[in-house]
């Protein structure tokens, strides 16, 4: 940890897993959406469904969700500004499994153009947040650093393809992972990147034959 | 390659070598990890004192907390100092330090703004004594900015063989842990030497070993807002004994490497899971028995 690790970030209290790190899940959830959520059925497990109503959680979770950052002076009043803007939100407690953090959120959410998106993240501590699941895809996306996302099937030279688009607009890849269903089924990437990646070139990944989708996620740290 | 890991014993034996001062040599140091000038690094860092003032005054309008357990103390005890019948056991300063640092934690559980550092539930320990030093020392807000410096740069030492989260380490490890970081700032903005920094940060830990984090009902309130305030406290009274020149016998780095130890042998039910100590007696059972009852409706 850096410095400014240390001595930060400004947030909204009172705890930096259930409430700074719930603001972080909730703008990651809505950026993997990659539209404005309109829904939000938001499941909670463990130590997020016994304590989120003394810790804020679901008021930060929410806040994630309209776009704010964890030190927005407003997320107590989240609630009242989620319903004012159409957001239609309920919460739920679950019980995902002894293998799942303590610290779970399972977002349902629907956006204003209509897609459907599930959502597993978990805050892991001091507000590191962890994306684990994405549709039932076992994914890793922690936000630290700007990052893409793409859905494509499982074919020889996609990575590559999409690595030399990324290499030729000049963006630096970080870290990379990759998941699939099965051979030649539904595969994804996350790429997480130095720099932000311009929807040109967003566009560009997007044309590929074998890419289904490809989503732009910010960095939330 | 294996990096080695941070040292506060040998930034101080380097400070110490080079005749520098330790604020300068930590500035030095963090401008080169971050890639930033001297006066942006100073920026940051008022900016974040800014910040930090800004809690200590909400915390000091009464707020309460969403759950209603806590509230409205650091108002109550400003409150007491300057009434009639006030019996002064601290000197005001202490008083002061105390006062602000539960201003920040009651600010903190009722949702305010506060600058995590080194978290959120240890957040009124830093606060409690610059603001309290700034006032009664008369110190500037340059010298404030590169106490935080020190304090930051000790807390990545900590961060790195220890722990600063409750979860980890318990409560010695963050409200202890920020104790260490306001120590060794104290002892540097009031110019004592780059050893004597070394020297608080190791009392403080002997005299916070073993504190552990049990949170009732697992809400950051109590104990933690008073603890706060008690770490203020030690903050000042190791800040104390090694700008008098007294030393001590185990280094800075052992010291929290001894804290990690004890943490790592703290049961689970003592890091931030509310399952022992203050969480579970009786009055903190039945309380948190209702609480949840009313929650779940």
């Amino acid at each position: 940890m850096n410095l400014i690790d240390i001595i930060g970030p400004v947030m909204i209290g009172p705890s930096s897993s259930h409430t700074a790190g719930a603001v972080r899940l909730g703008l990651l959830a809505a950026s993997i959406l990659g539209g404005k959520p309109v829904k939000a059925e938001i499941n909670l497990h463990g130590s997020f469904a016994e304590t989120y109503q003394g810790h804020g959680t679901d008021m930060a979770l929410l806040a994630g969700l309209m776009g704010w950052m964890p030190d927005d002076e407003r997320i107590p009043r989240a609630e009242k500004y989620a319903e004012e803007s159409g957001l239609v939100y309920s919460f739920h407690k679950i019980d995902l499994g002894n293998m799942a953090h303590p610290n779970t959120v399972l977002f349902k959410l629907t956006s204003a153009g209509g897609s459907y998106c599930e959502i597993v993240g978990s805050s892991v501590g001091g507000g590191q947040v962890k994306v684990t699941e994405i549709d039932g895809f076992p994914v890793e996306l922690t936000g630290r650093l700007p990052a893409i996302l793409t859905v494509h099937i499982d074919t020889r030279g996609v990575i590559a393809l999409v690595t030399s688009t990324l290499a030729n607009a000049g963006v630096n890849i970080a870290t990379m992972r990759l998941f699939r269903s099965d051979k030649g089924g539904m595969a994804s990437m996350v790429i997480e990147c130095d720099e932000a990646v311009p929807q040109e070139i967003l566009n560009l990944i997007g044309a590929l034959q074998q890419i289904e989708s490809v989503r732009f996620i910010a960095s939330v740290l | 390659m294996k990096k080695e890991m941070l040292s506060l014993n040998s930034w101080i034996e380097e400070a110490t070598r080079w005749q520098q001062s330790l604020d300068d040599f930590l500035i030095d140091y963090n401008m080169r990890e971050l890639e930033c000038s001297e006066e942006d690094l100073l920026a940051k860092m008022q900016a974040m004192l800014a910040v930090m003032e800004k809690s200590v005054e909400h915390g000091l309008t009464g707020v309460r907390s969403h759950s209603g357990l806590t509230g409205g103390d650091s108002k109550r005890l400003a409150e007491a100092v300057i009434g009639e019948h006030f019996v002064s056991l601290l000197g005001a300063k202490a008083m002061d330090a105390v006062i602000y640092a539960m201003a920040v934690g009651e600010c903190n559980a009722a949702m305010g703004r506060i600058v995590a550092a080194p978290t959120a539930g240890a957040s009124g320990v830093l606060p409690g004594v610059f603001f309290s030093l700034k006032k009664h020392c008369q110190l500037s807000d340059d010298t404030l900015a590169r106490g935080l410096v020190v304090a930051g740069s000790i807390g990545m030492v900590i961060a790195e063989r220890a722990s600063l989260a409750g979860a980890t380490g318990g409560c010695q490890a963050e409200c202890g842990s920020a104790a260490a970081m306001a120590a060794g700032a104290a002892v540097s903005m009031l110019g004592g030497s780059a050893e004597q920094v070394g020297t608080a940060v190791a009392i403080v830990f002997k005299n916070v070993l073993g504190l552990v984090c049990d949170p009732v009902a697992g809400l950051v309130e109590v104990p933690c807002i008073k603890r706060n305030g008690a770490c203020a406290l030690q903050a000042l009274l190791a800040a104390q004994l090694a700008l008098s020149g007294i030393g001590s016998f185990i280094n800075a780095d052992e010291a929290i490497d001894a804290m990690k130890s004890v943490g790592d042998s703290l049961p689970c039910a003592l890091k931030e899971t509310a399952g022992g100590g203050m969480a579970t007696t009786p009055s903190a059972l039945a309380w948190a028995k209702e609480y949840f009852a009313k929650a779940h409706k």
